[in-house]
């Protein structure tokens, strides 16, 4: 999908920039053998960072590489323990946040950072607000927006309640409020994870103007293709240290992953895109139609919580070794279709059948025992108690099974640990670590393990790899395959569409709580799942 | 990443002990004003307390008051909910002892008569703990709130109930009981004579070893602080956090119950409406300082009684209220450093 026709459209202004990063354009930001330790935890040994001014710079690494804690240092929200940063030849090491923004260096964070009650003009002027006695000047807030939009590209209606705007809006008024504070150098944490293709191509026309008018960039990522789309320079960590700079027009995403995780690396990529979904897959999928459905989901209607249905009738059904994938851009009715066959969300009407067994009105434990494994979207809301150890945290759900009589079983939980601990290779290997001071792949890993360590019909995969590094996403990848191999149902959810065609047999597209289509994995790719995604096409289709 | 790394053993009681030298410098600066020295009158404070065996005793029985009360906050805590009723909660409990004492025979052995007090104390304070807890799970109603506003509630039904039905002549307390007094220290070591130092002490040590062993060895311990924590994945857990909020509040309720039975059976065998005011809400800074932990608790429990027992002690130099001053301090400073503060605030922001 990165090779799509629009993509390549701009590519030659990148490449204009591209040429200028070599040697004659002093840099901008060099950061050099920085160290940070948290406690025990040294989140950077030897990183550096050379940036060039008018340059989009891509920061790449495994989760746990310490990409955000050297982001965080140039922010100004950490001080390291050793090391320098300079900007401008300045030597800004351990500056504070105050000064960040006024030297112009502005950081977007993952998680956004915005009141949800107020509107786009009052979230940008928030902290400086213009005044007009002892009054918010909302006319000339909202001139700002507008007079910003137009200038950077980034549109938004300034009178919109943040509540009510969609996350890619939400993270063009993160950028805005970052360009409003008079940002030169803008520093993006992985602002891809939640938007839609169309979005992204939207973020990377936004980032394009602006470095043309000579502001810098530099982006945090997991996504190999996204470097390559859009980045001039690439800077590769690994296990808090920066192991090569190259620049994007010299490197391949084979070249970098294998960087960014010191092996080779079977990239989701490398699946055909398109022609059949590998040669092993088509023989058996006539015969797995046969057999009785795995799950099988009938007429679902389920409520937002704000008045309105947030599934409004969904049907499919799932036979043992099928991956069924649902893509669609986020909030579409995904999250409360899964939540509520997890059982975590009343159905308003409809059945949802585990096998021959109704579970439609079961409770969560019960749900899990009848087989159904559930991996959560969000690790750090659902999927974990971030403050119980790992072994703790490896019964979540099924608590009642490691009890006698009322008593945690310390014995149970602990060989259980050991045993999943092993099996998923999470690390550090030690089980009565927090999962707080886990990377992000590996709390990822303790939520799998617990959910496909063990028996299970079912499985519900919900971002299994958001914001996981390279190396876990192949890990978990393999892990799903081969339960769908083994015979399992899987229900995979994700909102990276590259995700959707590596694993899944069938992909239906989910809009405004429907699906607008259903399609064999050979017939489905992004070009013809796109429109259907962004509701262009198959609008007032009845689910199949 | 975004998440520090949980600290150790020592940084988590770095807080507390920060928040306790704050309070003392600021008692220097007091003591000074006063145109006394800190020196003589810290001695003084020591003196009066751990340094003669009646002192020993009044901070043993005001501990273990604290303890109860302090139990009952740490357990709410845990539980992710901000337990401010155990002042009534400890006042329904004794109230409840002394009905039970009152209504058995006064023939009743000590052997039915304790337990059933004892027994009648939690349940006392668990129904006043219910109710808010009720509400919470029913309907999500501020715990803070109802626990609050329970109090007065509380308070004065049982004031009524006393001036009107069960005074005895012109006091404001109910006949002594007729069974179910416990032995005073002063009965097995005569040392403490004269102290309100009773044997209630070892209810307090064996209740906070057994709220220990239910939060971090039972499965229903698990779920609790599980809700507290992340109640978002104790519901993904199969956890039914409104049960286990329900719960909390009632054990809450229970434990700071039990502390009735210090005043009730162990000191004056009678119920006497405001016969412990301020412990209920000490019981708060207890918790704090104690980590809300069963271990922490009853240590920070001698503390404030220490300081409370001191007061009396140097009132000669310096007026007693600079001890409530101290006190205050204590919690302000503890306050702003404990994190459980903190997450709790930051709740209540999200909430608001």
């Amino acid at each position: 999908m990165s090779t799509s026709p629009e993509s390549g459209r701009e590519r030659p202004a990148t490449g204009a920039t591209g040429s200028r990063v070599t040697s004659h354009e002093p840099r901008l930001l060099v950061a050099t053998g920085v160290r940070k330790a948290f406690g025990s935890v040294e989140a950077n040994r030897n990183a550096s960072l050379e940036v060039a001014r008018g340059e989009i710079h891509a920061l790449v690494g495994e989760n746990g590489a310490g990409k955000s804690t050297l982001m965080r240092i140039l922010a100004g929200l950490h001080a390291p323990d050793d090391g320098r940063v300079e900007l401008d030849g300045r030597d800004v090491t351990g500056w504070s946040t105050r000064q960040a923004i006024d030297a112009g260096v502005g950081m977007v964070h993952q998680h956004f950072m915005l009141v949800p009650t107020l509107t786009v003009a009052e979230n940008l002027v928030l902290g400086r607000e213009p005044r007009r006695g002892a009054r918010l000047d909302r006319a000339a807030a909202r001139a700002e927006v507008e007079t910003l939009g137009t200038r950077t590209g980034l549109v938004v209606a300034p009178d919109r309640l943040v509540s009510d705007l969609s996350v890619g809006e939400a993270q063009r008024v993160e950028v805005l409020k970052v360009l409003w504070r008079g940002a030169r150098l803008l520093i993006l944490d992985e602002p891809t994870a939640v938007l839609s293709p169309p979005e992204v191509k939207d973020l990377w026309g936004v980032l394009r103007r602006l470095t043309a008018e000579g502001s810098t960039v530099v982006l945090i990522t997991h996504k190999l293709d996204e470097v390559m789309e859009i980045s001039d320079t690439v800077t590769v960590m690994r296990a808090g240290e920066t192991v090569g700079r190259i620049a994007t027009r010299d490197a391949s995403p084979a070249a970098i992953a294998r960087m960014m995780v010191g092996r080779e690396v079977r990239l989701a990529t490398d699946r055909p895109e398109a022609g059949g979904s590998g040669p092993q897959d088509e023989p058996s999928h006539d015969s797995r139609a046969m057999s009785r459905a795995a799950l099988d989901v009938k007429a679902l209607v389920v409520a937002s919580g704000r008045g309105d249905d947030a599934v409004r009738g969904v049907s499919f059904a799932i036979p043992p070794g099928e991956v069924f994938g649902i893509a669609g851009v986020e909030g579409n009715g995904q999250s409360e279709l899964v939540e509520a066959i997890a059982g975590l969300r009343r159905v308003s009407s409809g059945t949802i059948h585990l096998g021959a067994r109704d579970i439609t009105s079961l409770g969560m434990r019960e749900r899990g025992d009848a087989g159904l494994s559930h991996i959560p979207e969000d690790r750090h809301r659902r999927g974990l108690v971030l403050d119980y150890a790992i072994a703790d945290n490896l019964i979540l759900g099924r608590q009642h099974h490691f009890t006698r009589r009322g008593v945690l079983d310390r014995g149970a939980i602990a060989a259980n640990a050991a045993t999943q601990v092993a099996g998923f290779d999470i690390r550090p290997p030690d089980p009565r670590l927090p999962a707080a001071a886990l990377s992000g792949g590996n709390q990822q890993k303790v939520v799998i393990a617990r959910e496909m360590g063990r028996e299970f019909p079912v499985l519900l995969a919900c971002q299994p790899t958001r914001g996981v590094d390279v190396g876990a996403i192949e890990f978990i990848h393999a892990r799903i395959r081969a339960a769908a191999a083994a015979g399992r149902a899987v229900l995979l959810v994700s909102a990276d569409l590259v995700e959707v065609l590596a694993l899944a047999d069938r992909v239906a597209v989910m809009y405004d709580g429907r699906f607008v289509t259903v399609l064999p994995r050979a017939q489905a790719s992004a070009a013809v799942l796109g429109p259907y995604m962004t509701g262009l096409a198959g609008r007032g289709a009845t689910t199949p | 990443m975004s998440r520090s790394v949980p600290g150790s053993f020592a940084v988590a009681w770095l807080a507390p002990l920060i928040a306790l030298l704050i309070a003392a410098v600021v008692g220097d600066i007091l003591i000074l004003s006063f145109g006394q020295s800190p020196g003589d009158v810290y001695r003084l404070l020591l003196e009066g307390t751990w340094g003669n065996a009646y002192g020993l005793g009044q901070v043993l029985y005001k501990a273990t008051t604290l303890t109860f009360t302090g139990l009952a906050v740490a357990l709410g805590l845990r539980a992710g909910l901000f337990n401010i009723g155990a002042e009534g909660q400890l006042a329904a409990g004794g109230f409840a002892a002394a009905l039970a004492g009152l209504a058995v025979p006064a023939t009743t052995p000590a052997f039915l008569a304790v337990p059933l007090c004892v027994v009648a104390a939690a349940m006392g304070g668990g129904i006043v703990g219910a109710v808010p807890g009720a509400l919470k799970a029913r309907f999500g109603a501020s715990e803070v709130i109802v626990t609050i506003m329970l109090n007065f509630v509380v308070l004065a039904l049982l004031n009524w109930l006393v001036a009107a039905r069960l005074h005895v002549g012109e006091s404001l307390h109910t006949p002594p009981i007729n069974a179910g007094a416990v032995p005073r220290l002063a009965d097995l070591a005569p040392a403490f004579h004269g102290s309100a130092a009773n044997t209630t002490i070892v209810l307090a040590i064996l209740t906070a070893a057994a709220v220990g062993w239910y939060l971090f060895r039972t499965r229903a311990g698990y779920d609790l602080r599980a809700t507290g924590l992340q109640p978002d994945a104790a519901e993904y857990g199969g956890i039914r956090v409104g049960a286990v909020r329900f719960r909390a509040l009632t054990l809450a309720g229970a434990l700071a119950g039990l502390g009735g039975v210090n005043y009730v059976l162990g000191y004056k065998h009678y119920y006497e409406e405001g016969f412990a005011s301020g412990s209920g809400f000490l019981g708060i800074a207890v918790a704090l300082v104690g980590r809300n932990h069963p271990a922490g608790v009853p240590i920070a429990a001698l503390l404030f009684a220490t300081i409370s027992q001191g007061g009396l002690a140097v009132n000669a130099i310096v007026p007693k209220q600079m001890v409530e001053v101290l006190t205050a301090v204590v919690i302000i400073a503890v306050a702003v450093t404990v994190p459980e503060v903190q997450r709790l605030a930051a709740a209540g922001r999200r909430v608001a």
